[in-house]
């Protein structure tokens, strides 16, 4: 499995990301947002950080940048997109998935390990974990209150596209949302830093049933 | 040239934490009467259009696009005619 990182300028997750997906043997390497082709790329990560400073709206600039019509393009071909942070924001800025992330409902940012339960267990993001575990995952942002239309929050619960949810809400999320998936099931954005939590001496590894999740999803496709 | 004044705000169904820890702060400085607070966006943003009607389709197209979220934001816009900067 070849697997692109995504570097923004502004992106701060973007090595450890790299890092995460080298320990499973995955052979991954950092784009540059200003590259414009991601064929040869069977995964794309969008890391977290602040791309272009958070300006605007986070996620919003980074999502005119030149890398996000190969992007737009991998996810149309079925290719596996995941957005971890920022990187979720980015993918809501670009419509690849819907709603938006807003400021947290008690505004400031929040840096804590908070555990989630998994909403929808056949996934390619979920299928390693047991359905009933809870994990604790780290969390890291201003603006994670996910935000979507009773309509469009609907047509997620029915389709199964909520991947994991707060045990406890930290942020206001609607539906105590922290990752959804679009309908098609390729393109994934949580709030939550699984590449975090995959490093026993980071002293948690609850993250590296994430990343078993998509190899496996990987390898059956192939 | 024109010159284009757009306020971008929440949409009014849209929670908006920023505009109530403000509100909370200037109830705690005994601004009593102070009601409600929404804090929202301003740019200025000058462009050449052929006339007011190009430049008006125009700033809506950016603005759509790119200055708000359509999830949660909505806007509206002063255009007025301004002199171009004298180029040296």
């Amino acid at each position: 499995m070849k697997a692109a990182v995504i570097s923004f300028p502004g992106s701060n997750c973007d090595f450890d990301m790299l890092y995460a997906l080298q320990d499973f043997g995955v052979d991954a390497q950092i784009v540059s947002a200003k590259e414009n082709d991601l064929t040869g790329f069977d995964a794309i990560f969008l890391p977290g950080g602040f791309s272009y400073g958070d300006y605007l709206r986070t996620g919003a600039i980074a999502r005119f940048s030149p890398i996000m019509s190969a992007v737009t393009q991998a996810a149309n071909d079925g290719k596996l997109i995941v957005g971890i942070c920022n990187g979720f924001q980015i993918l809501t800025e670009a419509g690849l998935l819907p709603g938006q992330l807003l400021v947290n409902a008690t505004p400031g940012f929040i840096c804590d390990e908070v555990p989630l339960r998994i909403a929808n267990p056949q996934t390619a993001f979920t299928n390693a974990y047991d359905p009933a575990e809870t994990m604790m995952i780290p969390i890291a942002h201003g603006e994670g209150n996910y935000f979507a239309d009773d309509a469009t929050l609907a047509k997620l619960e029915e389709n199964q596209q909520v991947v994991f949810r707060y045990e406890e809400n930290p942020n206001g999320s609607a539906h105590d949302i922290a990752g959804i998936m679009n309908e098609q099931g390729n393109v994934f954005g949580m709030m939550p830093h699984p590449e975090r939590a995959v490093d026993a001496v980071t002293g948690n590894i609850d993250g590296q049933n994430f990343f078993k999740s998509i190899l496996s999803g990987i390898l059956a496709r192939a | 040239m024109y010159l284009a004044k757009i306020y971008v705000t929440y949409k009014p169904s849209i929670l908006d934490p920023q505009g109530e820890v403000i509100k909370a702060a200037l109830q705690r400085m005994d601004y009593a009467g102070v009601e409600q607070v929404a804090q929202g966006k301003y740019f200025e943003v000058k462009l050449h259009a052929k006339d007011v009607d190009t430049a008006t389709a125009e700033v809506e197209s950016f603005t759509d696009a790119l200055l708000i979220n359509q999830n949660t934001e909505t806007y509206r816009f002063d255009l007025s005619l301004v002199e171009d900067e004298v180029n040296a």
